[in-house]
């Protein structure tokens, strides 16, 4: 499983401010942070960046490669700065991955991109309309994604489709979707095609202390399907792994010598996989 | 071969509850089936038609359905006696309107009395419903569970912001709740939880999972109430168990529809029958999504519907 480290982020404020002021401290001690805990790649989100998001990017990106060995995710909706973080991205330590083409036709351009700079690419599955109803469409929209990249001259071990995660305290039904689309996904192609996830996203909106609950046991359910990369908290990751054993032994009908945490397992694994209601306390119901 | 009818066998079961006293108390819920679904088990009770009374004189009603209540609604014990004995309501609903701090702005003593004088009056049960202001609500439906105390009242609606007292009140004179979410299913079991953390019992608790008109969202109450109903029975979840309360009229008798003049949209019809349809039609959409209680405002729209349930029931 590749983790790709989610912190850096334009929506967290602390990023946000080191952003502005071009503060090199605080984006290169959480990229080692997640480095350390286990990320592969490093994610720079600068959000749409329509001023001076070229050179944000760059700076992002040598901010961080100047002191973390990995390749960068490029996650920008801004095409000309995707560009420009690609032309000063070092690849030694790997290919740099952009985030995000999909079905809407002014994503296109970012195909482009990758065959040009020979990188990889998340095909997100969603086009210009409504989000995806269920694992069909959504493996539809990536049939196209994949015969577009093609066309473009980016080879299929280059993509990464992305079924995008939804909320679960808003659309319940779509977790156990989005489980059923990482199987499907990789039967669209032989060798299997590369699967993505924004995972933390499953978790938004629900209450501080039950979002890691949340985050863990999808991505071992996710894992268990055959995910093959994740953006995510590195930490937290680091700790599902850790709790693999567990979800297994509950899996197998077994029970833990801990009753909270077998509560906490059943309910959880319950409520993504819409056998229960969700409400914020679920876990003490 | 002959043909079987194929029978869904759910697990949970509605909360049935009983509302009111004595000779006149009515049974609510209690169903295994999805609402109508007799061939499948044991059926809800008919679903229950409370009409609905304010404390003040409905000044803001279309005229379709104030003119019904003209000769009566001076006075709210006149005009809840007119329901129970001329219309036949199954149970009235009070709203204190008046007590909103933008309309009459009546004080919680005023309140009371208006309470204790209605339930002197009438024999069959009674839902209080507050005004829908967050604040004055948890004080008047405070005093409301006191006056009415003994009486196996209907209090509501407790929603997430003041959900505390009322919830209180009614646990201390041992009423039903209503609890009141908008339009999302998440949020009305998280209600339910929170209020049955406070040691109240969901056996005594309606939901009430916001309502909206036909042409205004119907869709949506309709497809949230489904969904309780079968978080209900298929999944058997307790929280999601209590009887569904639909609050049609305040929401159908708001829309231009049951208002606009005939001269003014000729191709929509009679104003007479156009709001009557309208409250009919919502009601009745509703007690198939699952409401196991209807409060209504126009005779001639309960006696539609419950023509309706005299068939399917």
């Amino acid at each position: 499983m590749i983790i790709i480290g989610e912190k850096l982020s334009v929506i967290a404020k602390r990023v946000r401010l080191a952003m502005e002021a071009r503060d090199k401290g605080p984006i290169q001690e959480i990229a080692e942070r997640q480095f350390r805990e286990g990320a592969a790649i490093i994610d720079a989100n600068i959000g749409p960046a329509e001023d001076g998001g070229e050179d944000l990017m760059q700076w992002m990106v040598t901010t961080i490669q100047e002191k973390v060995h990995a390749p960068v995710c490029l996650d920008t909706t801004n095409v000309a700065a995707l560009e420009a973080g690609l032309k000063v991205h070092n690849n030694q330590w790997g290919k740099a991955l952009l985030n995000s083409t999909s079905n809407d036709p002014e994503r296109f351009p970012v195909l482009e991109l990758a065959a040009k700079y020979n990188c990889d690419v998340i095909g997100l599955t969603v086009g210009k309309g409504g989000l995806p109803a269920d694992a069909e469409e959504r493996a539809g929209i990536a049939a196209e994604i994949m015969a577009r990249a093609m066309e473009y001259g980016v080879p299929l071990e280059s993509i990464y489709l992305d079924p995008l995660v939804l909320q679960i305290a808003t659309t319940q039904d779509q977790a156990v979707k989005v489980i059923e689309t990482i199987r499907m996904f990789q039967d669209l192609n032989d060798p299997p095609m590369k699967t993505v996830v924004g995972l933390s996203n499953i978790s938004n909106g629900c209450p501080k202390a039950l979002r890691p609950i949340l985050n863990k046991y999808y991505f071992l359910m996710l894992a268990e399907a055959g995910l093959t990369a994740a953006i995510a908290d590195a930490a937290e990751m680091a700790e599902a792994m850790h709790e693999k054993a567990l979800i297994d032994e509950v899996m197998a009908g077994k029970t833990l010598d801990d009753p909270k945490k077998m509560a906490e397992i059943v309910k959880t694994i319950d409520v993504i996989m819409n056998k229960t209601l969700y409400a914020h306390s679920y876990l003490e119901m | 071969m002959a043909y079987t009818i194929p029978v869904e066998n759910m697990s949970g079961k509605v909360q049935e509850m009983t509302l009111g006293t004595a000779g006149r108390a009515v049974a609510v819920g209690g169903g295994t089936t999805l609402p109508f679904h007799t061939f499948e088990g044991v059926k809800s009770h008919r679903p229950v038609i409370a009409i609905e009374i304010q404390d003040v004189p409905p000044a803001d009603w279309p005229d379709e359905v104030r003119a019904q209540y003209d000769a009566v609604s001076g006075d709210a014990v006149t005009w809840a006696k007119h329901c129970q004995d001329t219309l036949k309501a199954d149970a009235i609903a009070l709203r204190l309107t008046g007590t909103h701090p933008d309309r009459e702005n009546r004080s919680v003593e005023d309140a009371v009395a208006t309470i204790k004088a209605v339930l002197d009056a009438i024999e069959v049960p009674l839902i209080i419903l507050g005004s829908n202001h967050v604040e004055k609500d948890s004080k008047v439906l405070v005093a409301a569970a006191e006056a009415a105390s003994g009486r196996n009242c209907v209090i509501g609606k407790a929603q997430e912001a003041n959900y505390k007292t009322i919830v209180a009140a009614a646990l201390a004179h041992n009423h039903k709740l209503i609890a009141m979410s908008e339009l999302d299913i998440n949020l009305a079991k998280q209600l339910n939880i929170l209020i049955t953390q406070m040691g109240f019992d969901t056996a005594r608790v309606l939901t009430d999972p916001m309502c909206s008109a036909l042409g205004y969202g119907l869709e949506y109450t309709y497809s949230v109430m489904e969904r309780i109903r079968l978080a209900a029975l298929a999944q058997n979840d307790a929280t999601m168990q209590p009887p569904i309360i639909g609050d049609v009229g305040m929401y159908v008798w708001k829309i231009k529809e049951v208002s606009a003049a005939e001269a003014d949209v000729p191709a929509w019809g009679a104003l007479a029958e156009r709001g009557v349809a309208w409250e009919s039609v919502t009601a009745t959409a509703l007690s198939m999504a699952g409401a196991n209680m209807l409060i209504m405002r126009h005779p001639k729209a309960v006696d539609a519907v419950r023509k309706t349930l005299d068939e399917l029931c």
